[in-house]
């Protein structure tokens, strides 16, 4: 345990909320913006660091860096205890830089009533780390609710549509979003109620749980709320209409960081709270879930994914469908499966962030979201286009990027899980290829159309400005560095999933 | 009356027990005296001689929390202190005291008599303080008396307007019903218990500990099972619990809004105080029949509240009616806490949580309210985030909780509360108020929506409506807002000590 009173990663999910506190209570612009860059700056750097020292740091049932503060609340078992594992490491990861990236395009970018905007992305970008960093099972709850909360007011106030579409978004998303956080809630308490552990703390639910298993009737019960519940958060078919709505009206920060980091949140708590402690619950509806997965996500929505026009709506569609691919992995529950999980989740992060900043970028130079009305748009901004094709191939999961690790080992894993399942998924892969290529083509390549005609002579196109380069090259270079060398996160992944055996703990 | 047992009567009436309730009657004598003896110039300083008598005796409760008199009886029994009676006394200070902070926003708007306001408030809480702690019915009804009296003056304050008006017969009328019912199963358990013929009968059976013996031996006691019903149907009507919320939409619209929001907090406290008192230890070995009616209670209660809520425009009824819902969440807590130890701490919690948030709402109402207080329209609220962002922000944080949203303190009361209920194995309860929270985010939001996404929208002719006159916000009131929001946020991050007193219990 550190002794440190205040520890990096408190520091990593206070520094956010303490410079948002501090705008709130009035902070002059000059200062917030400043601050600002700070308040982003300080996770990514504790994320990268732990990143970089975790394989040598010295742990303790898995995790490294554990701290416990009280909050007063330690006779129910509710403590703030801090701390990171293989799989939550490269969560944390992720949550540090697409928060930095969200954040300096935010910093760049022209928002109205710029200084309560960045205050709410300090606000999530706090919860963010807070999520990762938590072994408290409550705190992890906790601090989701708390990053969920802004992104119903931005997507309300700063939305990208109209005012009355935005309003009805936002309230679309709220009650979707509650209504799955409570179910997941309900699962949690019943969770902690019924193992006797008395504790929150997932390390000695874990044990005790262990030792106790729930009887398996229970387990089903539970797991059936926490997947139905924690499904409603991740967009699982047929639960999933709130996204591609809340995402086509979300401002673009909110939107990474959203579709980004804190929709994983679900697909986080069932790989590191609800498999281990419910396996048998799981096992129950794995066949079920993956069906759902392939059928309902991968299937109905990416052929939907097809149908779009609009290219937020279109990335939030296929957003959608790529977590499919995530819950077949739960689904399998195997090390392979549940590590290509982890893996698809940080590059899906990186890459669908990439998207939703590059779409922006491209209204910016458009001036619609309407994919026929844009086209030849390589021909002014090159740059852009470069970017935005390396973004679509990782998302569709070529060779190289962050993705295709995921995505491949799921399918290795779930050949074993059911060879039906694994044809109907790969083929979702070529679905995902379809509309992934013929967005860039519409957008980019071919004469330019008469509307796109007009705007460009209204408004020359520029390229992609340095503003945008910036959290777009961070973004990029991750699912590059990650793709070229999946061995940077696996290892520390593998252990953590892998179950102790004697070997593996005396090393 | 033989002088020995009068000795003995004076010897158990301990004055200094009782000593906050004695100084927040003094104080309200006080007021009168300073109306009549003061110059009319200088009577603008009595509100705050009653704001300060209410935070001396809170700083004086605070630091004498555990007193001497600490699980004793006193007055011959009429009187049992205890640690959760202190928490409540303070409860009601703080109600009282943020009532009058509030009174000073709301009464500057009105051409009425300002001091019996405030002397009225101060008996009221006094008398709910005596409330929280008794332990036997005829104080028991003395007090709710005194209580309800002072509340029915208080809802029909602004008697210019026809609206509080009705509020006013419509709250003497449905009160004075929920008395009788009260009055009526007090008297049926008193009789029932007072007669020789059944076990452990007693000549003192108003005295709870006595009739709880009672009930213990007669299990299955046909008229006492009648007469606990009618008591729990009497504190019903305080609370707003289905089926006797059917005054609380008028009421709440017409009474002004401090008194609404006295209602809305004081009054519900002191109802769930008694409450908890009676499920958890006097009708504890009725079991069979109280969890049952309070658990069908709960239900109606939560699904009643918010579907009624949905549909309201004017914000008074909409809080009134989501102030019901907020009835059966604790409710829920009530029903939990004989079956599950730490339901009774989680009761508090929420009302405490429910406390700093409700009067976070009502001060941002009683700042936008307009010259007509019953006149308060969604409508109001458009734009208000530009106009007056520091009360659009109090608003957010306040409904926020209320809706229990993470990290607000509201958050932590359900927490709480369904903890408590999952502990106590009532699911079906569980599933009713999850439905309920999922459907007041619906209105909750709609608020938050109007005062933030929403602008002007002018009238069709084109005319500009005169744009009104804010007054500025007090010093005092804008401190108290402040710190209401904050302390929202910070109770819901860190419980500290009260967290560990309430986990521990």
């Amino acid at each position: 345990m550190s002794t440190l009173s205040f520890h990096p990663l408190l520091l990593s999910i206070a520094a956010p909320l303490a410079i948002a506190l501090a705008i709130a209570l009035g902070l002059p612009k000059r200062w917030s913006v400043k601050l600002a860059y700070i308040g982003f700056a300080i996770p990514a750097i504790v994320a990268v660091v732990a990143w970089w020292d975790f394989a040598g740091a010295s742990k303790e049932s898995g995790y490294a860096y554990l701290v416990h503060y009280s909050t007063g609340l330690d006779g129910i078992g509710i403590g703030l205890k801090l701390g990171l594992n293989g799989v939550s490491l490269p969560l944390f990861v992720l949550a540090g830089l697409v928060g930095l990236a969200a954040g300096l395009y935010a910093l760049q970018s022209e928002a109205e009533r710029l200084k309560i905007y960045l205050m709410l992305l300090l606000i999530m970008q706090g919860g963010l780390m807070g999520i990762f960093a938590s072994i408290d099972v409550f705190f992890l709850y906790f601090f989701h609710e708390l990053a969920l909360i802004p992104t119903f007011i931005m997507i309300g106030v700063w939305g990208s549509r109209g005012r009355s579409e935005n309003s009805y978004a936002a309230m679309k998303v709220t009650i979707y979003l509650t209504l799955g956080a409570m179910l997941s809630l309900i699962g949690l308490i019943a969770l902690y109620s019924k193992s006797g552990a008395n504790s929150f703390d997932l390390i000695a639910l874990r044990a005790h749980l262990a030792a106790n298993p729930i009887a398996e009737t229970l387990q089903h019960n539970y797991a059936a709320l926490l997947v139905v519940g924690l499904g409603i958060l991740v967009s699982l078919w047929p639960l999933h209409t709130w996204a591609p709505l809340g995402y086509g009206a979300a401002p673009t920060s909110a939107a990474m960081l959203h579709a980004g980091v804190l929709k994983k949140f679900g697909l986080y708590t069932l790989v590191q709270v609800a498999l281990p402690l419910l396996p048998a619950g799981l096992a129950h509806w794995s066949h079920p879930l993956a069906w759902f997965a392939v059928v309902g996500n991968i299937l109905i929505v990416g052929l939907i994914t097809i149908a779009q026009r609009d290219l937020k709506q279109m990335i939030g569609y296929s957003s959608v469908m790529h977590m499919g691919y995530a819950f077949l992995g739960i689904a399998t529950a195997s090390v392979i499966g549940l590590g290509g999980v982890v893996l698809l989740m940080v590059a899906h992060g990186l890459s669908v962030a990439l998207l939703f900043l590059l779409a922006t970028s491209i209204f910016h130079r458009t001036h619609t979201f309407t994919m026929e009305d844009m086209g030849g748009l390589a021909q002014k901004a090159p740059v852009l286009a470069a970017f935005f094709v390396a973004a679509t191939l990782a998302s569709i999961g070529l060779p190289g990027f962050a993705n295709f690790w995921g995505e491949l080992t799921i399918f290795v894993a779930l050949w074993k899980f059911s060879p039906l399942i694994t044809a109907l998924a790969v083929a979702g892969v070529v679905i995902s290829a379809v509309y992934g290529l013929r967005s860039a083509a519409r957008i980019f390549f071919g004469a330019p159309t008469e509307a796109f005609a007009k705007v460009a002579a209204s408004h020359p196109p520029t390229d992609l400005r340095w503003s945008e380069k910036v959290p777009a090259l961070i973004l990029l270079a991750t699912l590059l560095f990650v793709g070229f060398w999946p061995k940077s996160l696996s290892t520390s992944i593998d252990a953590a999933l892998t179950p102790p055996t004697p070997q593996v703990a005396a090393k | 009356m033989p002088i020995e047992a009068v000795k003995l009567a004076a010897e158990a009436n301990q004055w200094g027990a009782i000593l906050p309730e004695l100084i927040l009657v003094c104080i309200a004598l006080l007021l009168l005296v300073l109306e009549i003896v003061l110059p009319k110039k200088q009577h603008a300083m009595i509100p705050s001689v009653a704001g300060l008598g209410f935070a001396g005796v809170l700083i004086a409760l605070h630091f004498n929390f555990t007193a001497t008199y600490l699980d004793q009886d006193t007055f011959n029994g009429l009187l049992h202190h205890s640690s959760s009676g202190q928490l409540m006394r303070i409860f009601f200070v703080l109600a009282g005291l943020l009532v009058c902070i509030l009174g000073q926003v709301s009464l500057a708007k009105q051409a009425m008599p300002k001091v019996e306001f405030y002397h009225i408030v101060l008996v009221v809480t006094a008398s709910m303080m005596l409330l929280a702690q008794s332990n036997h019915f005829v104080l028991f009804f003395v007090a709710l008396e005194t209580l309800t009296i002072g509340l029915y003056i208080l809802v029909s304050y602004f008697r210019g307007n026809a609206l509080t008006l009705e509020a006013g017969l419509k709250y003497l009328v449905s009160g004075a019903l929920s008395s009788s019912l009260l009055l009526f199963g007090i008297v049926l358990l008193y009789g029932v218990a007072g007669n020789p013929a059944l076990p452990s009968h007693s000549a003192n059976a108003m005295h709870f500990g006595e009739l709880a013996a009672f009930l213990r031996a007669n299990p299955h006691n046909f008229l006492a099972s009648v007469g606990i019903v009618l008591v729990l149907s009497g504190v019903a009507f305080k609370i707003g619990a289905f089926p006797f919320q059917i005054w609380i939409p008028d009421v709440y619209q017409g009474a002004p809004t401090p008194v609404t929001a006295f209602l809305a907090v004081a009054s519900k406290g002191a109802g769930f105080a008694v409450l908890l008192i009676l499920a958890n230890t006097v009708f504890v070995s009725y079991g069979w029949l109280v969890t049952p009616v309070l658990s069908a209670m709960a239900a109606a209660t939560i699904l009643f509240g918010n579907i009624a809520a949905l549909t309201q425009h004017n914000v008074k009824r909409l809080i009134g009616l989501s102030g019901v819902s907020h009835a059966g969440f604790l409710l829920l807590g009530v029903v939990a806490a004989p079956l599950s130890p730490m339901a009774t701490g989680a009761v508090y919690f929420y009302l405490f949580s429910y406390l700093i948030a409700s009067f976070a709402v009502f001060g941002v109402m009683a700042h936008v309210a307009g010259a007509n207080d019953a006149d308060q329209e969604l409508d109001h609220y458009a734009g208000l985030a530009r106009e007056r962002p520091f009360l659009a922000t109090v608003l957010a944080v306040g409904l926020g909780s209320l809706a229990g949203i993470p990290p607000l303190a509201g958050f932590m009361g359900k927490f709480f509360i369904f903890i408590a209920a999952f502990k106590a194995g009532l699911y079906g309860l569980l599933a009713v108020a999850i439905v309920g929270v999922v459907i007041s985010i619906y209105y909750y939001f709609g608020w938050i929506r109007a005062a933030f996404f929403e602008t002007v929208v002018l009238p069709p002719d084109g005319e500009t409506p005169p744009a009104p006159a804010h007054r500025p916000i007090g010093l005092v009131a804008g401190l108290a807002l402040g710190t209401l929001a904050l302390g929202t946020i910070v109770l819901g991050f860190y419980q500290g000590p009260l967290g560990q007193w309430l986990t521990l219990r």
